[in-house]
């Protein structure tokens, strides 16, 4: 007699063909989006004419390019997402090559690391494109335009675009409403406009929403003796700033709202990855695996940070002269790794492969310190409601943090999890309604579930095999 | 035991019901042997996810509730075949075509088929029910030929059905026999309001219509059906989604009791005292004169597994599925119940408030003043607090005054109780 019931391996997958979008012919055609897309097709050639050209008004063709592709963009978007109801929002995501790791997807990644290695390394062949943004600059900043400037234009497009594509696709929801359009204020106001004034002003451009560790420079000796140096109050005031948002603003407010506030609310990174990056939420990894790299690699960059921070310090203090050029180097370093290749090149341009925030989750420091708060100090928490979870894993894969959410849910267990963003995405795309972020009364209900009589029955087993294994552990050793 | 080797528990059926008693009987037995074997897939998924596949929302392995390595973890064997075979008496049943598995202890966790009324024609290639990763291979196959599609029966699946076929472009058609959209689940207002959503989202809903048979086109394919009304609509594909029958025939063929389900006692055992079945294939009997109990959602089954697991590990208990909840989605509309809504409890009265769009609602059933049952539609409620409200009995002007400690909407959606317990109170009086 044999025994069947060996172990079955992992890669012993089920093929289902299942699915067959060939067979797809849901409507895309109406006017709105032939009109936008015609736009877009229009401003890309103006914007090409634009940069080769020689011509008396190519900065003028240039600017109506940049308008057109971004109207057009705009156009399409409102034209599909009105569309549509909440329900369908995600409809053929997994069919679209662009949005499932496809062949589009491969060429879209390669061409936005492309843009960023050349703005990084290679910005003077930019420069064509950049001075299209002249007129721009001028206006705004008071001077030519520098790739930098191009950069922060493109990006805050960008986030305006795309968040408007979102303020239409969430439209029955007002936290998704309130929250994209607070990304999109604050990228616009605070990360673009502002700086630029203040540039025009003849103060320092100074960016009011990042602080350290984001924005490290801000602290280091040169950031600092440069503002302290500006005549006036105001570099002042933009130290005392900085110092009072990173030590005082930011732990009160992640313990009242936890890290949300700052990354799903205000900051321009979230921004992209809540606007442009939104497409592209799901592909972010579920696995275990992908949680423990996570775990090493956000709190090195914290560590990182904190050491070039002290190093440059001590140096500059003058006390450590054997330290010789180590702080400079290390900030180098920190500048080329963690600053352009990691949260530029990789976290932006990987998005079509890796999802949209892949910086905010394996590297940024920011997050790190704010998520150990979330994690151990914080009224935020997302609940589950009682036994209505029928595990069937829309909140774990719309959830760009890689959250195994449902692993949660169907516990009937709180998530506080320290990479929550608090897109509030998981709760918008449960059929149930089973998710709702909360700010409790207190922190020290976080990590309870409800307290129903199904509580026993949902609290599941360990599921480690150390932890299934424990009670012959305990017999043998006892 | 047999010759010393360790207890084999074989768990037949790998959906809620069987995974959950697998893992539960992990947790109380870490020596045993635990095999679940399964025809359908290898991993468990989540049944109700099915359609998000088809949708393109996720893909498949998105469905599955745990990581696949969980399994090696937990020391669970899944066997991918079909229980052909079960010998009661000497405690052993073939899977696939020739292998013998011998068990001490025996789950059948086998779950539900589509109903299927006798029509003619209801055999043909292009008509299914839609409850299986294999019925949604076929779905998708005979999709390619589809220019219209009809549903046959309301109710959650068929409306789950008539979205998915949307998304594709298909033209839809609803017979449905009620007079109005899954009347004899919803109350009269809730159900107006999903049938008026339906007709809004541009499907084709025929009331109070039935089919009397499905067309073949000559090559054993349908191609049109005919109604009650004499009516003929040509279509390719037919989606029968009549309701479920708990999957019995491999317990009658191997002899067990079956009545509408595997008869099981409170405990969830059969009669052979080595076997126990749970989840949607499972009735348990009731007192003497009364109906058995056959429950079929998500959480009787992962309850009931549970309770299984229990009986199997040697520490029975009754199962006691406490105050019902069940919750569901129509297109975009959100639906919940808790406790007993339109079951015509003698004396019950109720409570409703709509909002002015038609697109949501609440109603409190009473009865001698003391909640009874909740119904809601668009609004998210808080499952522990009705839940303790229906089972402590809670007088309706209490749950009125305290509607916002049920209400589980996302932040800076509108609150709206006030309007809603003016509503309320108003009709109590
Ligand atoms: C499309 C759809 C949507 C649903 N949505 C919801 C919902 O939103 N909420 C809700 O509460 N409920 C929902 N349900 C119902 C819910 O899915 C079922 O109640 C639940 O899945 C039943 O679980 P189970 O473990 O009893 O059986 P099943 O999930 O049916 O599992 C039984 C398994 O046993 C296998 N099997 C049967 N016979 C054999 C054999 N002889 N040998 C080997 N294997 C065998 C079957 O192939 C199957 O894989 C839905 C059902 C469907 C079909
Ligand atoms: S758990 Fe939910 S709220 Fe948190 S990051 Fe993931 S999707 Fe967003
Ligand atoms: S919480 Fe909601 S989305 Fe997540 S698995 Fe459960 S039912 Fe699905």
């Amino acid at each position: 007699m044999s025994i069947v019931g060996e172990h079955t391996s992992a890669c012993d997958e089920e093929h289902h063909a299942l699915v067959d979008p060939g067979s797809s012919r849901s409507p895309s055609g109406s006017w709105g989006v032939r009109l936008g897309s015609g736009l877009i097709v229009l401003g890309l050639l103006a914007l090409l004419a634009a940069i080769e050209g020689q011509q008396e008004g190519r900065v003028v063709l240039g600017l109506v390019g940049f308008g057109a592709i971004a109207c057009g963009a705009a156009g399409t978007f409102v034209a599909v997402w009105s569309q549509r109801f909440a329900a369908s929002n995600n409809h053929g995501v997994f069919f679209r090559s662009a949005q499932s790791q496809g062949i589009v997807a491969w060429a879209l990644a390669v061409g936005m690391t492309g843009f960023y290695v050349i703005l990084y390394w290679f910005p003077e062949r930019l420069e064509r494109m950049t001075h299209l943004l002249d007129p721009v600059a001028t206006l705004l900043a008071g001077r030519a335009a520098d790739h930098w400037f191009l950069y922060g234009f493109v990006y805050t497009i960008a986030v305006l675009v795309f968040g408007l594509r979102m303020l239409v696709k969430h439209r029955g929801n007002p936290y998704q409403l309130w929250r994209t359009a607070s990304l999109m204020a604050f990228q616009l106001g605070f990360a673009f406009l502002l700086p630029h004034l203040m540039e025009l002003a003849r103060q320092p451009e100074f960016y009011f929403t990042y602080f350290w560790p984001l924005k490290w420079s801000y602290v280091f000796p040169s950031g600092v003796s440069e503002l302290r140096g500006h005549p006036g109050g105001l570099g002042v005031f933009l130290l005392v700033w900085s110092a009072v948002a990173s030590l005082v603003a930011t732990p009160v407010l992640t313990y009242y709202f936890g890290k949300r506030w700052y990354c799903s609310w205000v900051c321009g990174c979230g921004g992209l990855a809540e606007t442009l990056g939104d497409p592209l939420r799901h592909l972010s990894s579920k696995s275990s695996t992908a949680w423990r790299i996570e775990r090493v690699s956000i709190y090195a960059v914290l560590g990182f940070i904190v050491l070039t921070t002290a190093l440059v310090w001590t140096h500059a203090s003058g006390h450590a002269p054997w330290l010789g050029g180590a702080g400079r180097r290390l900030s180098d370093w920190y500048g080329f790794f963690i600053g352009s290749v990691f949260s530029g090149v990789v976290g932006v341009g990987f998005y079509p492969l890796l999802g949209s925030r892949v910086w905010c989750r394996f590297g940024c420091p920011m997050a790190a310190v704010m998520g150990l708060q979330q994690r151990l100090w914080s009224r935020f928490r997302i609940t589950t409601n009682g036994g209505q979870c029928i595990s069937c894993g829309n909140c774990s894969t719309y959830c760009e943090m890689g959250i195994d959410v449902r692993a949660y849910a169907q516990k009937g267990e709180n998530i506080v999890r320290a990479s929550c963003v608090g897109c509030g995405v998981c709760s918008a795309v449960c059929p149930r309604g089973v998710l709702n972020l909360e700010n409790g009364r207190t922190h020290g209900d976080r990590m309870v579930g409800h307290q129903g009589p199904w509580t026993r029955l949902l609290a599941e087993p360990p599921f480690k095999s150390t932890d299934a294994e424990r009670p012959q552990h305990r017999k043998r050793h006892s | 035991m047999r010759g010393g080797r360790a207890t084999h528990a074989v768990i037949v059926g790998n959906g809620i019901a069987g995974y959950t008693a697998a893992l539960r009987l992990r947790h109380m037995q870490p020596e045993w042997r635990i095999t679940m074997v399964s025809g359908e897939s290898t991993f468990p998924f989540s049944r109700p996810a099915l359609m998000y596949v088809f949708l393109g929302h996720m893909r498949y392995q998105d469905t599955k509730p745990y990581e696949d390595r969980v399994w090696r973890d937990v020391r669970i064997d899944l066997v991918r075949a079909w229980v052909e075979e079960i010998d009661v008496g000497g405690r052993r049943l073939s899977v696939g075509q020739h292998k013998i598995m011998e068990y001490d202890r025996l789950l059948l966790a086998l779950g539900s088929k589509p109903n299927k009324f006798g029509w003619p024609g209801q055999d043909l290639d292009g008509v299914q029910g839609f409850y299986s990763l294999a019925d949604l291979d076929r779905m998708t196959r005979t999709l390619r030929r589809t220019r219209r599609a009809v549903i046959v029966g309301g109710g959650l699946i068929g409306i789950e059905l008539a979205e998915m076929l949307h998304s594709r472009g298909i033209p839809v058609t609803l017979l449905v026999r009620e007079s109005s959209y899954w009347n004899n689940i919803l109350p009269k207002e809730e159900s107006e309001m999903v049938t008026a959503l339906i007709r809004a989202a541009g499907f084709d809903l025929r009331l109070q219509t039935e089919l009397k048979e499905v067309v073949d086109d000559g090559h054993g394919q349908a191609s049109a059906v005919v109604t009650s009304t004499g009516e003929r609509i040509e279509c390719e594909f037919v989606g029968l989604t009549a309701g479920v029958s708990p999957n019995i025939e491999l317990a009658k063929r191997c002899g067990l009791p079956v009545g509408r389900g595997v008869l099981v006692d409170r405990s969830l055992q059969t009669r052979d005292a080595s076997v126990w079945a749970a989840g949607d294939c499972a009735e348990i009997v009731g007192e003497a004169g009364q109906r058995g109990l056959v429950q079929q959602v998500w959480y009787t089954g992962r309850m009931q597994g549970d309770v299984a697991a229990a009986g199997m590990a040697g520490s029975p208990r009754a199962y006691d599925p406490g105050v019902w909840f069940n919750s569901a989605k129509f297109l975009d509309l959100e639906y919940q119940v808790y406790g007993s809504v339109n079951l015509s409890v003698p004396g019950e009265r109720s409570s409703y408030w709509e909002r002015q769009d038609g697109r949501a609602s609440l109603r409190l059933v009473h009865k001698d003043a003391a909640l009874i049952g909740v119904n809601a539609m668009g609004l998210r409620l808080r499952h522990e607090v009705c839940e303790r409200w229906i089972r402590e009995a809670a007088p309706v002007h209490h749950v009125i005054e305290n509607l916002s400690e049920a209400n589980f909407d996302p932040e800076f959606f509108r609150r709206r109780e006030p309007e809603i317990a003016r509503a309320l109170e108003g009709q109590l009086a």
